[in-house]
């Protein structure tokens, strides 16, 4: 069709493509997985792309989705044309707003990559809760199945919404459809100004409010005619279906592509058929081809406008020959009849009967099933087990499809199925690393072959959760039509596999996903003619059996030999064209050389030279490796956990971990979404390249490497000799320095090999060099590999000595408190993350007696992500509880806590003073009186309350059996609220702001990286002036919120600012005193992160610098000092020592902005030099202001 | 009249006073106001190789390697297609100076190795560079390398760039060659336009509190134009190519003596650093006035007059200065005793 031309990206951004073409408004809040729709239109008005009307859209970043649909709201009824992206718990915090804009009859359109909405737990995939949870808001509802229908229903939805005037949600499948790499016919701007009259839009700009021709509207009405005025917009209600379809039908004329509100696909007499939306429709679509080609009388409901919803559009589209129909729903409404599409189909159907239709012989027999919960793969096996089901004579209702739900068997059983729509079908998968490029090198592949006209391309990516060392899956489809499989490859499907870490071997059964004859891909140093003997049995019996083609490449070695590093794509991917038989060999690789020039252009020619002599190599250094005819090999593929871990953990985390969490069953799931601690101990993933090694000679055991590093990985133990008896030969100790230590007590610093993940961290921040040799350290980073074994044995050592009595540690110093356990260990956080260590601090100095409400983003990830967390306990069993509520909400829900605590404590002292109980009335005395504010008083009131249980047991009353459910309450509970900038500055601040005021015990530790790390950069108002983020491409033009001296106003607020690798002492004096202040504190601790720009391998060397250019002033406020008549701030850092420029040129965030926009970059520098000085002139005034009350009064 | 043109290159400039490689050429106004102090000619800043691969690398980062592998984030910067690299705001810069300036603008690379970089050497001449400085900084630390392997890696850098265009190529040399004279001689036989004599590197310092090892770079004196001084004068009229005399000038006593020495040209930096651009004004007016008073007439009357072919003692450009002072009871030729 004219008019069109194709192009090959995700479903976000062909939603954002239309969008900023028809929009003058965007105001949005990042959220996964609708945060790409937003960025790409800032790109794009950054880089002066224009509407259709030649405007360049405003894109404005607000600080909750609430804000950004207030914003939208005003927007609107000022008569711009207004867009917005989101999802999820985004989409809840915008319903006030949605019902108010539909109220009004304003025309505007949100595009929503939907996504599940955190109940048991959080989840950032797809499915369709948060979209119904909106239904009732008076939005019309368009749902896409796949990337060229959001391209196609962005537009259409912003044609129906002007001319209907009801708002319009138009939604996709996140991550399944917001994620997907597709071809799409994209529409011409003929087409798209054809869609959408000037008359149209000047009448939308007209209804706008305006002083010139002013109105009222969003008055209160009373009883006496708000219902009226609630009914008078029926008549736009009734109109909308019509509206919509004459929308589907002029774009039908404009492009070929014709669209129906329920879009009947199947056999003409069917008798069994499916009601979907979204797209499980497109798996259902060839699922459906596939039985009909064997003769089967089944059909498909695709469901395009579920709001308003037309009954009278979905009986027409149903053959009358119709006797069962299975209504799916990607949502969960506990507790309800049924989800929401299956009682508007059983309404709609019911009333059609009830009123005397007479299209169908009887009233056809309806099921509703759940299916594709949080992205769970939706599969023709699965579709046609729903068919089969169907064909029964009493098929189940209310059941779940994909599933095995073994608790309440609401689940129907499904064989896979090989589709015919996939014959011609290339399938290929790649087992890659986050870091090495894989995805990328993939969806570059896929645009080479996309620009074929006669062939077509897909693309999906399968991510863990964690950020060092991350496992990405591929999954892409070559063939010669438009690709519609919806779902992941499956078992014995893949004509390809690729291993791109030989690592995954050990942890991946990937060849189960080879189909016959596929080829076999691995990067391996280990050459051609000895590979063969490195694989597990299981792994040459399935070559063997499948046939498979194996071939091997040492891409490591050809990618450091081209200048390439350890970025490995380009040789894969070099690999993969030379051996799929995708492409002829020479072509692809004349289109891979001429996708490496125009990715680079101008701007690269050492790259492009690079990229071209590791082309050039990976075909010379690719060898085919003869797959002999018995399986010889006698290794297994390890257990993903220990086979002495728990029995939940082997069952449940260890099946996750080796990805085989689809099968685990209902029944074996906790129903509350509580899980235990300790289990990243388990997870061993080997991600260092190189481990510390300690020097023992030359330590002074200052305890800063413990300190420093981020997973918890290096360790301090001080033990007698005694204890070291029985030691691996190669465990090193030595007697400790310090007069504090009994003699002859040992210490150790010892090193997990198999957790730490290379930072190098530990040896950046030892102070000790060898005094003949400046670059040998008491910490030296070595090889990993040949030291794994050796030092996993002196771990498992180190983990028998006894912990260092916690009475006896003496807090002030790095040495004494870094012999505390930490109780966070191990997480899936960055290599070299600066978050991790100020939580690992915290569980080290108040683990035993803490609880913890966390913020969702980074740090509720790898805090709380499956299937691990890396928080654990003491042996004692003790250790941080922990839970994430909202992003928004945080600091709320840590004052429930607070509060809760409190509650159980004056009951406990309630009780305890009760005569009847007649309880030891020098102990309750003592328990009253308890000094906890150290640790040996905390311990001591352990004991005593440990002898108050005792006592308790021996009396039988129900005041007893309370005191006892309470009694621990009395030992004193340390409540923290953790989170990241983009809670405190911007979503959380009204709560936080409103904790801080109640004046209640909390401690809050804001992590603060500058920008939203876990949605990838975006500005938050901690984002210093002049540094570039997402939302602020051109450098943010205003400077960082100052959160201390808004705290510090209330002068009842405890408030720290420190920066862990410049002070460290500072960072634990601060810790202890914040917690040990009886109101609220706030510890704003600054996280260098990869968001900035820096490799964090330099993490400690950025917090100097921050520290010493002002960007950040190190202080204590402590309104105690206030009642001794002293100043309660104390400035803990000096006057900036070096310029602003020479901390902002080493971060990418301000350097690049030198190269992008030079001018401004030179005038927000200028202005943030003068910032800081300013700043610490404010501050060193306040600072020595008077307290002094005598003083005063003479 | 006095006539202070000289030949550079095989240009004609009105004086031989030619700023050297400084951040003053990288503003345009500085730049006009070096002109209008009498700069014949205005070298570049230069354009670093490891700057052009360092931006090649951050923007390879930036546009296409982001990704951790984390399902919620792609990206982690936002990839700008308006950055700019250095060669890109190089080019802009060459052709700006083009556009507002009247006097030659000699472009300036700097590099170690023949590769890819050479090849920036073509689009700096096709955005109107009159000429091309190669400062060539190798530091061969790798002990099995003999003088001789050095002297070909410059000379395999020089006739790549020759390759590439045909504007006249100086290259900016150290002193730290076995054969100063003799290696000049081999880059004249290899199509060297001219020498400048010497460069000056940023020299290490050791931090006593860190132990680290930091740059230090410290502006010239004058008395580093005397090393220069010694070989542009042992050099002048035995090479037929353009001697530039650069390092340490400072004062037109400084320019004056390297002219006498044979210098076709005296480059300026660090005092134009120091006073400001008007400063080359005063030293162009500090020639003429030694020129007027010792009644020279022209510069290529007395340029090379006290080379070491010329001097009244050649001998003292050969010793070092220790031997001198020994042997000073000696009474220079033609006084009389």
């Amino acid at each position: 069709m004219a008019g069109q031309h194709k192009l090959t990206i995700e479903g976000n951004e062909a939603a954002a493509y239309i969008a900023h073409r028809t929009n003058e408004v965007i105001a949005i809040y990042p959220i996964t997985p609708s945060s790409a729709m937003g960025e790409m239109s800032d790109t794009w008005s950054n880089q002066g792309r224009k509407n259709l009307w030649g405007a360049i859209p405003e894109v404005v970043e607000m600080q909750s989705e609430a804000g950004a649909a207030g914003t939208v709201h005003g927007s609107l009824q000022s008569g711009a044309l207004t867009t917005t992206f989101t999802s999820s718990q985004g989409l809840l915090l915008m319903i006030p707003n949605m019902y108010k804009i539909a109220g009004e009859l304003t025309s505007a359109v949100f595009h929503v990559a939907a996504r599940s909405i955190a109940a048991q737990a959080l989840s950032i995939f797809g499915d369709h809760s948060d979209v119904m949870a909106v239904r009732q808001t008076g939005f019309a509802m368009l749902s896409s199945n796949s990337v060229q229908e959001v391209m196609d229903f962005a537009l259409i939805a912003q044609a129906a919404t002007l001319r209907g005037r009801i708002p319009l949600l138009h939604f996709f499948d996140g991550f399944r459809t917001s994620h997907e790499v597709n071809q799409v016919e994209v529409p011409d701007d003929d087409i798209l100004r054809s869609m959408l009259p000037a008359a149209l839009i000047r009448a939308h700009r007209k209804r706008g409010l305006t002083p010139d021709a002013p109105v009222l509207r969003g008055s209160s009405q009373n009883p006496d005619v708000y219902f009226q005025g609630r009914e008078s917009v029926n008549p736009y209600y009734d109109a909308m279906p019509d509206i919509v379809q004459a929308c589907f039908d002029a774009y039908a004329e404009l492009t070929g592509r014709q669209y129906r509100l329920f879009e009947y696909h199947g056999a003409e007499d069917a008798e069994r058929i499916i009601v979907i939306m979204g797209s499980g429709a497109e798996a259902a679509h060839e699922t459906v081809d596939h039985l009909l080609a064997r003769g089967e009388k089944v059909g498909l409901l695709k469901v395009r406008l579920y709001r308003p919803f037309s009954s009278a559009h979905l009986i027409a589209a149903i053959p009358a020959t119709v006797k069962k129909i299975a209504v799916l729903d990607r949502t969960k409404e506990p507790g309800a009849g049924g989800e929401p599409l299956y009682k508007d189909v059983v309404t709609a159907l019911a009333e059609y009967s009830g009123s005397g239709g007479d299209r169908f012989a009887a009233m056809p027999r309806i099921t509703g099933g759940r299916y594709g919960l949080s992205s769970k793969e939706f599969t023709p096996g699965m579709i046609k087990a729903v068919f089969d089901e169907l064909a029964g004579k009493a098929p189940k209702n209310h059941f779940t499809i994909g599933i095995h739900d073994d608790l309440t068997m609401s689940s129907l059983a499904w064989d896979e199925i090989h589709v015919d729509a996939n014959t011609g079908v290339t399938r290929c998968m790649f087992y890659g690393l986050g870091s090495d490029g894989t995805v990328s090198a993939n969806k570059n592949s896929i645009k080479i072959i996309g620009e074929d006209n006669d062939r077509y391309a897909q693309g999906y990516f399968v991510y863990d959760s964690k950020k060092a060392g991350a496992v990405t899956i591929s999954h892409l489809r070559f063939g010669p039509k438009p690709i519609h499989s919806s779902y992941l490859i499956g078992h014995d499907e893949a004509d390809f596999v690729a291993c791109h870490q030989p690592l995954f071997l050990e942890r991946y059964d990937m060849l189960a996903h080879a189909a016959e004859g596929a080829v076999f891909l691995l990067n391996s140093h280990h050459p051609a003619d000895v590979v063969w003997h490195e694989l597990t049995k299981t792994m040459q019996q399935q070559m063997i059996d499948k046939k498979l083609q194996f071939y091997v490449i040492d891409a490591y070695k050809v990618a450091t030999e081209s200048g390439m590093g350890r970025r490995i794509n380009t040789v894969m991917q070099t690999c993969f064209f030379a051996i799929s038989g995708v492409l002829a060999k020479d072509e692809a690789i004349i289109r891979i050389k001429q996708a490496v020039e125009k990715t680079y252009g101008r701007k690269g020619a050492k790259i492009i030279e690079r990229n071209f002599a590791a082309i050039d190599a990976a075909l010379a250094c690719l060898h085919k490796v003869e797959v002999p005819e018995l399986a010889s090999s006698s290794s297994q593929m390890p257990l993903p956990v220990a086979a002495n871990a728990p029995a939940f953990v082997r069952q449940i985390t260890g099946e996750i971990i080796a990805g085989r969490g689809n099968a685990i069953p209902v029944s074996r799931m906790p129903a509350d979404g509580t899980w235990p601690l300790g289990t990243a101990a388990f997870e061993k993933r080997n991600l260092a390249l190189e481990i510390p090694v300690w020097d023992e000679e030359i330590c002074i055991h200052c305890g800063k490497c413990p300190f420093v590093c981020p997973h918890a990985a290096i360790r301090a133990k001080v033990f007698t000799p005694e204890d070291a008896a029985g030691a691996p030969a190669s465990f090193k100790h030595v007697p400790v320095i310090g007069r504090e230590f009994d003699d002859g007590m040992q210490i150790s610093y010892q090193v997990a090999p198999e957790d730490c993940t290379g930072c190098g961290l530990c040896v950046e921040i030892c102070p000790v060099r060898d005094k003949s040799n400046a670059s040998h350290k008491a910490l030296n980073m070595a090889p990993q590999p040949p030291l794994r074994e050796q030092e996993s044995e002196n771990w498992a050592f180190f983990l028998t000595l006894p912990e260092y009595n916690r009475e006896q540690i003496r807090w002030n110093g790095m040495k004494g408190a870094m012999l505390a356990q930490p109780l966070f260990e191990f997480s899936g956080a960055c290599v070299g993350c600066g978050e991790t260590p100020y939580i690992k601090l915290a569980t080290q100095l108040f683990g035993d007696r803490m609880v913890i409400a966390n913020a969702t983003g980074c740090s509720s990830i790898y805090g709380g992500n499956l299937p691990t967390t890396p928080y654990t306990t003491n042996s004692e069993g003790r250790g941080p509880a922990w839970s994430n509520s909202l992003f928004e909400d945080n600091a709320e829900f840590g004052l429930g806590f607070r509060l809760a605590i409190d509650a159980h404590r004056d009951y406990a002292e309630q009780l305890l003073q009760a005569a009847e109980l007649q309880l030891d009335a020098g102990l309750i005395a003592t328990i009253m009186a308890a000094d906890q504010s150290h640790e040996p008083g905390i311990h001591e009131q352990r004991k005593r309350i440990g002898q108050l249980k005792e006592q308790l047991t021996a009396i039988d009353s129900e005041m007893a059996r309370d005191l006892e459910s309470v009694a621990d309450y009395l030992v004193k509970k340390s409540v923290w609220i953790i989170g990241g900038d983009g809670w405190a500055y911007d979503i959380g601040f009204g709560g936080l702001d409103h904790v801080l005021a109640s004046g209640r015990n909390v401690n809050i530790l804001v992590l603060d990286t500058e920008v939203y790390s876990n949605t990838g950069g975006q500005m938050s108002k901690s984002t210093p002036l002049g540094a570039v983020a997402k939302f602020a491409a051109g450098g943010k033009a205003v400077a960082k919120k100052d959160l201390s001296m808004i705290a510090m106003a209330y002068e009842h607020v405890y408030v720290g600012h420190v920066a862990y690798g410049a002070r460290d002492m500072q960072t634990l004096k601060t810790f202890i005193e914040a917690e040990s202040y009886d109101g609220p504190s706030l510890i704003i601790a600054y996280s260098p992160c990869i968001a900035h720009g820096v490799d964090l391998s330099h993490n400690i060397r950025q917090q100097e610098l921050v520290v010493n250019s002002g960007h950040m002033n190190l202080l204590r406020f402590d309104p105690r000092r206030i009642a001794e008549g002293k100043n309660p701030l104390q400035l803990d850092s000096k006057k900036p020592t070096i310029p602003y420029r020479d901390f902002a040129k080493t971060e990418a965030r301000f350097a690049m902005l030198w190269s992008t926009h030079p001018e401004a970059a030179e005038a927000l520098m200028q202005r943030a030099q003068a910032g800081v000085l300013e700043r610490f002139h404010h501050y060193e005034q306040l600072a020595s202001l008077s307290y002094d009350k005598d003083e005063d009064a003479s | 009249m006095i006539d202070l043109s000289t030949d550079y290159l095989g240009m004609k400039l009105k004086n031989p006073l030619v700023p050297s490689a400084s951040p003053l050429a990288r503003n345009l106004d500085l730049a006009k106001r070096l002109e209008d102090a009498g700069a014949a000619a205005i070298v570049m800043n230069s354009l670093f190789e490891e700057e052009v691969s360092e931006d090649e690398e951050r923007l390879d980062h930036l546009m296409h390697h982001q990704e951790i592998g984390h399902g919620e984030a792609s990206s982690y910067l936002p990839a700008d297609a308006a950055y700019k690299t250095h060669l890109e705001a190089y080019l802009e810069q060459l052709e700006g100076l083009k556009q507002s300036l009247e006097i030659p603008v000699i472009a300036s690379l700097n590099g170690t190795t023949p590769g890819g970089w050479v090849a920036h050497a073509r689009e700096l001449e096709q955005a109107g560079a009159d000429a091309l400085e190669l400062n060539v900084y190798y530091m061969p630390n790798d002990l099995s390398q003999t003088s001789v392997d050095v002297e070909k890696r410059y000379i395999e850098v020089l006739t790549a760039v020759n390759r590439e265009v045909r504007i006249p190529v100086i290259m900016k040399l150290s002193s730290q060659f076995s054969s100063v004279g003799n290696f000049v001689q081999q880059l004249a036989a290899a199509g060297v336009d001219g020498v400048s004599l010497f460069n000056r590197y940023y020299l290490p310092d050791i931090d006593l509190e860190t132990l680290a090892v930091v740059p230090s770079l410290k502006l010239s004196s004058s008395v580093e134009s005397r090393l220069s001084m010694r070989w542009i004068a042992i050099l002048a009229g035995r090479v037929d190519i353009t001697l530039a005399a650069t390092s340490g000038i400072h004062t037109a006593d400084d320019a004056i003596k390297l002219l006498l020495a044979g210098a076709d040209v005296t480059h300026m930096c660090s005092a134009l650093l120091h006073h400001g651009p008007e400063y080359l004004g005063e030293v162009l007016k500090g020639i003429e006035l030694w020129m007027q008073e010792h009644e020279y007439t022209s510069i290529s009357q007395l340029k090379g007059s006290v080379s070491h072919a010329k001097a009244i003692d050649p001998a003292a450009f050969e010793r070092s200065n220790y031997i001198k002072t020994l042997d000073s009871f000696h009474s220079p030729d033609g006084v009389w005793r």
